[in-house]
């Protein structure tokens, strides 16, 4: 059924939230460490474990593939809630952190790219397989 | 009209499915008609969901764009930090253990390299500007490295809403640039082979951004880059309001 992979995805991220939560509160922090993160790592180990034991069949994966289909509406509702008046007025930074940790990025991926050996480039590709 | 109205307060979260499904909408049609395709309709359409929040908070003075609006409160729902994480995590799922190993040492390096520049070109920006609090400094760095972390970042430390703003604002141009810029910068840092997009997904980050950037570029290197890619907001998130948090702390004397 749909639900049992909509309930492990809740599942995992209940779990993560607690975990998260509890690490916070060992750290002497008032707030959730890494809960998100957690809840992935958790969805990953354990629906790669159902799935090899077939416990868990593609309409479960649909539990769970709907929401993940819904990841971009989700984020764009979430800017439309956003203090945006606020961020436009110290416009500057913003601007200048994005640009600024891209271009940097930027700079180092040859560099990265390098580690272990250089790999080929791909062949090029014809017209139909392009489009 | 004010039945009408009542009914759609009434179900704020409904009447947000349609708003968002129109904005989508409107946002691929436009990013296929108006940019061929190259600026991505997910792009086009978190930069009309920030107009619409900046519409809002001039409308109502308030604090959470549309969501102000009595009509729009669904939005706020949609939205909020429940669904958000909620969506968030099911991105990883399908994520195939034996690959990532494959990815190996390019991935791991390129992740974590990315992840922390990032934070600290963003916290020096945050510095340059007069935030010199380590709150305020981890949240902009966290926006830097994507408009997921940064948010999720913020929340967890108790930031302002201003500056959470500024961090998604400052993640959404990284994730445009990554998208238009991609095809451009390409053949100047040698991003023609799987490994190289490893390393790219690992250093950028921005899912949409770099799914987007490279389905321009290659499609075939799309993959590649968006695997290592998934995992950099979940580490983001892991690292932001914990370990980045304490070097900014311990740097800034509390």
């Amino acid at each position: 059924m749909i639900i049992y992979g909509t309930a492990v995805l809740a599942g995992c991220l209940i779990a993560g939230m607690i975990v998260g939560d509890v690490l916070g509160a060992l750290l002497g922090v008032d707030s959730n460490v890494g809960g998100v993160g957690f809840a992935m790592l958790l969805l990953i180990v354990l629906s790669d474990w159902m799935r090899r034991v077939g416990k868990f069949p593609p309409l479960s994966e649909q539990g769970v593939l709907y929401w993940s289909a819904m990841y971009i509406p989700i984020v764009v509702a979430m800017a439309a809630t956003q203090n945006v008046v606020s961020a436009v007025t110290g416009g500057p930074i913003a601007l200048l952190a994005g640009v600024g940790a891209t271009v940097v990025c930027w700079a180092l991926v040859p560099a990265v790219a390098r580690i272990g050996g250089v790999s080929e480039p791909l062949p090029p590709t014809t017209e139909e397989e392009a489009g | 009209m004010e039945l009408i109205s009542e009914v759609l307060i009434k179900n704020g979260l409904l009447f947000a499915f349609v708003i968002v499904g129109l904005m989508m909408w409107v946002s691929y049609y436009a990013s296929h008609h108006l940019t061929n395709g190259r600026l991505h309709g997910s792009a086009v359409a978190i930069i009309l969901g920030l107009v619409l929040a900046y519409v809002g908070g001039v409308m109502t003075g308030g604090k959470k764009g549309m969501a102000d609006l009595e009509l729009f409160a669904g939005m706020g729902i949609m939205g909020g930090a429940m669904l958000r994480d909620f969506a968030i995590v099911s991105t990883a799922y399908g994520v195939d253990l034996g690959l990532i190993r494959k990815a190996g040492v390019t991935g791991v390096v390129s992740l974590i390299l990315g992840i922390v520049l990032s934070f600290i070109v963003g916290g020096v920006v945050a510095l340059m500007f007069g935030y010199s609090d380590a709150v305020s400094m981890t949240t902009l760095g966290a926006g830097a490295a994507t408009y997921i972390v940064g948010p999720v970042t913020g929340t967890a430390l108790g930031a302002s809403s201003e500056i959470i703003a500024l961090s998604v604002a400052a993640g959404l141009i990284k994730s445009v640039l990554v998208m238009i810029g991609t095809p451009f910068i390409a053949p100047l840092i040698g991003l023609n082979n799987p490994k190289s997009a490893m390393a790219y997904g690992g250093l950028m980050g921005t899912t949409s951004g770099v799914a987007g950037g490279l389905a321009a570029t290659d499609k075939r290197l799309v993959p590649y880059g968006a695997m290592t890619a998934t995992f950099y907001t979940g580490l983001g998130c892991l690292l932001g309001p914990s370990l980045m948090y304490f070097i900014f702390r311990a740097v800034m004397g509390g």
